[in-house]
């Protein structure tokens, strides 16, 4: 089950996985901090995600985790510090144009398009690769027929990674809850992103469908070669896949490491059971 | 069991679609130049047709951009006045034959470029952000184009608009037959937008616009092309509304026919074509003959709208929309299941 999950190395910024240590890290956070007014949401945030490494960032709600995806996708500008993906600041940049660099998102509360087909879903994250002009539409120019034709088909490939091809001509917000958040991993992974952001990806699915989305998203990495992060409370999932963990407290760090380092940090451990609402917080 | 459905293939589709509008757009000039209908019945005919372009186009903004703007009849003014002043000034009555009909299609793209070139100067201030913006800008345009028409000539010695006694004897080029073809090219260029790359963009901004920018779509960009878009057509009514009258008066292009235009979107339902076409038509015709309730059209435009969104809030139609097609493969499979059961 662990083929891939390797022991993690140190390269500059950071630790990945060794596997990735010849490549240059694909995400990187330096000193990422943000301050709504008074509140810090954020501070001095650190982190280097290799290539096609798995990464978790958990910790109790309200942490940050949520604003640090913000920031990462430039739907907040940062207070502090920097972004690189694939080495490139992406400072100033607008969220899609963050996206075409390789940066692709999922929401905690989900955000579809309800009211469009579940393939048009799919369809409207390939914005970017099929790019026949406005003129080439209207007229139905041979190149309208083929890239609308080139994109469904990948649209359907994609949807048939979670078994949901059957469903392309439903309306995206009568699917049951569990289909919408799988139908958003497919989605942001039709903008042929490096780095797949999932915000939370099995809240309110059953364990056998958190169990089967476990599979799938070491599926996806492994298949696309690409990096994925993943916030979530479902503590099986977290140290199932991830490889490399950071945890999140008040906006900030207070461990990073492996799984098993996590699992028996004291820190950790405050952090979750010192809290009153305890385990169910998080 | 597994029921194949029937479809018709794409080719034959679009065969079918353009001899039916072909025939839709031939049979009904030849029937109505032959004396068929009368001379008021055109007349109606043609104001239905260039509501439906005016419903049509706000409906882009509206129902397909999720934005709600408060100033159509500005870019139709705009548009009316364009096409009015190149009207005069090419004297299109006195050309002939090809010439004529030259200047009858400068006046209409003309028209609609202008009223777009404000269409992109309104947009992109009041789009870059995210938030209602748009309603209260459109709203300022509408009135202000209202005055600046009324004003201009006084003010700048221009003799352009000619202020309050209006713009006369513009040549009345509007007939049955080219209102029709700016109706269909209106829907036509409309549909086949929005069922493109551009169209889902579009429609993904109203569904959700952070998730369609974390997507990778050009949010400005997008809001701003149908905002034009929807000026561009709003323009081009415009004109045909300067050549159907003969003369303008800024006055038509108050904030209240803004609201007319803007209860047929709504009535129809908000993102229907074929809901904006069937209620345009609806609300040109009944008060047409409902003439003697002249006075209460606007107490009957609200209490319409109020209505509406108590019992259905999406519009008469909803978001469906109509394809000849469609209706087609449903009438083949239902004679296919008739046979089955047979
Ligand atoms: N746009 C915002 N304006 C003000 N405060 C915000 C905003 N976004 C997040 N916050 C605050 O930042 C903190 C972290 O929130 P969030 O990142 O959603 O937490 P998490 O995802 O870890 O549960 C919370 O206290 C939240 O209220
Ligand atoms: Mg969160």
């Amino acid at each position: 089950m662990a083929d891939k999950k390797e022991k993690l190395v140190a390269v500059e910024g950071g630790v990945i996985p060794e596997r990735d240590a010849g490549t240059p890290p694909v995400l990187e956070a330096r000193h990422l901090g943000i301050d709504f007014g008074g509140l810090t949401a954020v501070d001095d945030f650190n982190f280097i995600i290799g290539k096609t490494e798995i990464g978790g960032l958990i910790g109790p709600n309200g942490a940050g985790k949520t604003t640090i995806f913000n920031l990462l996708t430039n739907v907040y500008q940062p207070t502090r510090g920097k972004i690189l993906v694939n080495g490139v600041d992406t400072r100033g940049k607008k969220t899609y144009e963050v996206n075409r660099m390789g940066i692709a998102r999922t929401f905690q509360n989900i955000r579809l398009f309800k009211a469009l087909p579940v393939l048009d879903n799919v369809l409207v994250g390939m914005q970017g690769a099929s790019g026949y002009h406005m003129g080439a539409a209207v007229l139905r120019l041979p190149v309208y027929w083929k890239q609308e034709k080139d994109a469904r088909e990948k649209a359907l490939e994609l949807l048939s990674i979670f078994g949901m091809e059957h469903l392309a001509d439903t309306p995206a917000g009568s699917l049951p809850y569990g289909a919408q958040r799988r139908l958003e991993i497919v989605r942001a992974l039709a903008t042929d992103p490096k780095v797949l952001l999932l915000d939370e990806p099995a809240a309110g699915m059953n364990p056998s469908e958190t169990a089967e989305l476990m599979e799938n998203i070491r599926k996806i990495r492994d298949e696309f070669e690409i990096a994925v992060v993943l916030i979530e409370h479902d503590m099986n999932l977290v140290m199932g896949i991830c490889e490399g963990i950071a945890v999140l407290n008040y906006g900030q760090i207070i461990a990073k490491g492996t799984p098993e380092e996590i699992r028996n940090n004291p820190l950790v451990i405050e952090a979750y059971l010192g809290r009153k609402e305890g385990a169910a917080g998080c | 069991m597994k029921q194949t459905v029937k479809r018709i293939p794409m080719p034959v589709r679009y065969l079918i679609n353009t001899v039916l509008i072909a025939l839709l757009v031939f049979g009904s000039t030849a029937y109505v130049n032959g004396g068929g209908v009368s001379g008021y019945i055109t007349k109606v005919l043609m104001v239905i047709g260039i509501n439906i372009i005016l419903a049509v186009s706000l409906n882009v903004a509206t129902g397909y951009l999720g934005q709600l703007p408060l100033g159509h009849a500005g870019f139709m003014a705009v548009g009316a006045y364009t096409g009015g002043i190149f009207l005069k000034a090419v004297n299109a009555s006195e050309l002939g034959g090809a010439g004529y009909a030259a200047a009858i299609a400068a006046a209409l793209v003309l028209s609609g470029l202008v009223a777009a070139f404000f269409g992109i100067i309104i947009g992109v201030p009041a789009l870059r952000l995210r938030g209602d913006y748009l309603a209260i800008i459109t709203l300022g345009f509408g009135e202000i184009i209202r005055v600046v028409l009324t004003n201009i000539d006084d003010l700048l010695g221009f003799k352009l608009t000619y202020g309050a006694s209006g713009l006369k004897r513009i040549p009345k080029i509007t007939s049955y037959f080219n209102v029709l073809v700016c109706v269909v090219l209106t829907c036509l260029v409309i549909h086949l937008i929005m069922k493109s790359r551009h169209g889902r963009a579009i429609l993904a901004i109203r569904e959700n616009e952070i998730a369609a920018e974390s997507c990778g779509v050009r949010t400005t960009y997008y809001k701003v092309m149908a905002f034009t878009l929807s000026a561009f057509f709003a323009g081009v009514a415009g004109c045909l509304y300067a050549g159907y009258l003969g003369s303008l008066q800024p006055t038509t292009f108050g904030f209240m026919k803004s609201i007319e235009i803007l209860v047929m979107v709504v009535l129809g339902g908000m993102g229907s074509m074929l809901g904006s076409i069937l209620s345009a038509i609806t609300l040109t015709a009944l008060p047409e003959a409902l003439r003697a309730f002249e006075d209460y059209r606007m107490v009957a435009y609200s209490l319409v709208l109020v209505l509406v969104m108590i019992f259905k809030p999406t519009g008469l139609m909803g978001q469906y929309d109509f394809s000849l097609s469609r209706i087609l493969e449903k009438l083949l499979n239902l004679g296919k299941k008739s046979k089955k059961e047979g």
